[in-house]
């Protein structure tokens, strides 16, 4: 990130900050600008036609003449009606318990088991971990089938741990962190070693310490693909109060999808925690998927 | 934090007794296999049995109630190959990877390369291109079934403002594929943006103040630099995204479901009817492994091809 703030420019029209081609104001660089709002444009419109959608009467929304400025005015009564009757809060409650449980383990066994495949000698290193990366070309949803098998057989169907359990192992992430801690200066850890510090020792103190920005990468990462997973909890999860949020909402809107400001008012209030938490957190979260996004998924 | 490991080595009595990290130590093969268990334990329960035992399930009729589950051998596999669903439902994953991993690819590097000018309003245009890939998937099916509504919906309004005539988007065959690229092109394009983004702030500005002093304009930067830079993550987003591509699932169940007739069943939906709906799991199984056979053999071959355009 830290692109090295260059010496002073040694050309006039190079910017200071210096990433990318020279930023004098020339016709490429309006254009470039146009381009740039027209396409954010497109890009946030149908998040907000959502959101308009949500804001107005049924009568309003489901009119032939649509438009953005309601004839009645807008209301919140389709969010009020969504929180009052449906499972909503139930959904989102059950989405974040299990996306943090599922984010909590995957980065503690991925990250201990990528610090012994970089740094710990031994017997069976080799094979084991070229085994885990093979797995990482195998797509889990190729695995349904048998799994729900497994879930039926461990009696995990309609449970949170059937949801839970499945969605922790991530091969890639192990990769991830394995290149990370490769390049961990390993003095650090011989000088720990010498002031007598066990391997767990050296790894709690040592390393996980250094470790932090890698592993809110990770952490985020998995908790995106956990929040918004649907496969697996769709097959594993019948019972309405243990459904995620986007597993119930797809029920209801199955049921009665016929009321379209409600199902609006479903989708963004859905879409609302997340989105306040890339505000919070953009930076984090860009690098975050930056840096784990070339795991693959 | 070098600095003060360098310190830590050169005091060389110590070093030289210890010599750290190249001896194997007795404890360390135990140590290793501690460190690894938790993880080994999930890994081989709910990723190594199940292949396995899914290639056992493959070669039986058992059903989802566990009834049946008799050997039938390869009974699955050629059913399969004469299964025209099967064939069609990979046929429909084939269009849509296609359809969907050009533009993805393309107008994401687009994006990043637009931002990456460093015009007012970064954190803008990264909400724009991002957010919409935070969301669920039941989320965007939602909004886009909205918009593509023949009645009320936004994309016909658009398309009469244009001077077109509305269509029924999503219950028509001829365009419901379309309807979906459209709509999962806008939701996981922010995934490539910031993978180009990432890679564009990777390359050294230098770079561009040596080709600037050189004379080079924009275009010439572009082509010389920014392009010949980006090959290697171009390559890796492709080798991701048809692999997402291929795994399509989620939206079309819940856009179309499947629908009109099948013309946008993908070959994840299929498995999942047969399993969960006929309850036929061996044959499913048998599916899952036909698929999962052809998801290797792509990946090779783009493997194969990144190594060559990588030397």
């Amino acid at each position: 990130m830290s692109a090295a703030a260059p010496a002073a420019p040694a050309a006039a029209g190079i910017d200071r900050r210096g990433r990318g081609p020279s930023r004098t104001v020339g016709p490429g660089r309006v254009v470039a600008f146009v381009v740039l709002v027209l396409m954010a444009v497109a890009w946030l419109l149908p998040f907000l036609w959502a959101v308009d959608t949500a804001l107005k009467t049924e009568e309003d929304a489901a009119s032939p003449d649509a438009s953005w400025i309601p004839a009645n005015g807008f209301t919140l009564d389709s969010f009020r009606e969504v929180l009052a009757v449906g499972n909503v809060p139930i959904w989102a409650w059950n989405s974040l318990l299990t996306s943090v449980l599922i984010t909590a383990i995957t980065v503690a066994i991925s990250a201990l088991a990528a610090y012994a495949f970089a740094r710990i000698d031994f017997k069976g290193r080799g094979w084991l971990y070229a085994v885990v990366i093979a797995s990482i070309m195998v797509p889990g949803q190729v695995l349904i089938i048998p799994l729900y098998y497994e879930m039926l057989a461990l009696r995990l169907v309609d449970t949170y741990w059937g949801l839970i359990l499945p969605q922790v192992i991530a091969p890639a992430m192990v990769f991830i962190l394995k290149k990370f801690f490769d390049q961990v200066p390993i003095e650090l850890e011989d000088a720990a070693r010498i002031d007598g510090a066990g391997r767990a020792r050296i790894f709690w103190s040592v390393v996980l310490p250094l470790s932090r920005p890698i592993l809110a990468s990770v952490a985020i990462f998995v908790f995106i693909g956990a929040w918004n997973n649907f496969l697996w909890p769709f097959l594993v999860i019948n019972d309405t109060a243990l459904m995620t949020l986007p597993v119930g909402l797809q029920t209801v809107i199955s049921a009665y999808g016929i009321v379209y400001s409600q199902v609006m008012a479903q989708a963004v209030l859905a879409a609302l925690p997340l989105i306040v938490v890339f505000l919070l957190f953009q930076r984090q979260i860009i690098k975050g998927v930056a840096t784990s996004g070339f795991g693959g998924t | 934090m070098s600095t003060t490991a360098q310190t830590g080595t050169t005091e060389p009595p110590v070093a030289a007794i210890t010599d750290p990290g190249r001896t194997r130590r007795s404890s360390d093969r135990v140590a290793g296999w501690l460190f690894v268990a938790p993880f080994l334990v999930f890994f081989v329960m709910f990723l190594i049995w199940p292949m396995i035992h899914g290639i056992y399930l493959s070669f039986t009729d058992i059903s989802l109630t566990g009834a049946g589950g008799a050997f039938v051998g390869l009974e699955n596999y050629a059913e399969a190959f004469r299964d025209s669903d099967m064939w069609r439902s990979l046929g429909n994953t084939a269009w849509f990877t296609l359809l969907s991993t050009v533009p993805l690819v393309v107008i994401a590097l687009v994006m990043a390369v637009l931002v990456e000018q460093g015009l007012p309003g970064q954190w803008l245009w990264r909400l724009s291109f991002f957010m919409p890939f935070l969301l669920a998937s039941t989320v965007i099916s939602q909004i886009w079934v909205w918009i593509f509504n023949p009645q009320l919906g936004a994309a016909n309004a658009v398309m009469e403002m244009l001077g077109f005539e509305g269509r029924a988007w999503l219950q028509d065959p001829a365009t419901a594929m379309l309807g979906i690229v459209i709509a999962t092109v806008w939701w996981t394009i922010g995934f490539n943006f910031l993978l180009y983004l990432a890679a564009l702030q990777n390359i050294p500005s230098q770079q561009y103040e040596a080709a600037s002093i050189d004379g080079a304009g924009r275009f010439r930067q572009f082509w010389s630099i920014t392009m010949p830079q980006l090959l290697p993550t171009t390559v890796l987003i492709l080798l991701l995204q048809v692999l997402a591509s291929l795994k399509l699932f989620d939206q079309v169940y819940q856009m179309t479901g499947g629908g009109p007739g099948g013309a946008t069943r993908s070959i994840l939906q299929y498995v999942y009817e047969v399993g969960f709906t006929a309850f036929r799991f061996g044959y499913s199984a048998a599916i899952s492994y036909v698929f999962f056979a052809m998801i290797i053999v792509i990946s090779l071959v783009q493997l194969r091809v990144m190594r060559r355009s990588a030397s």
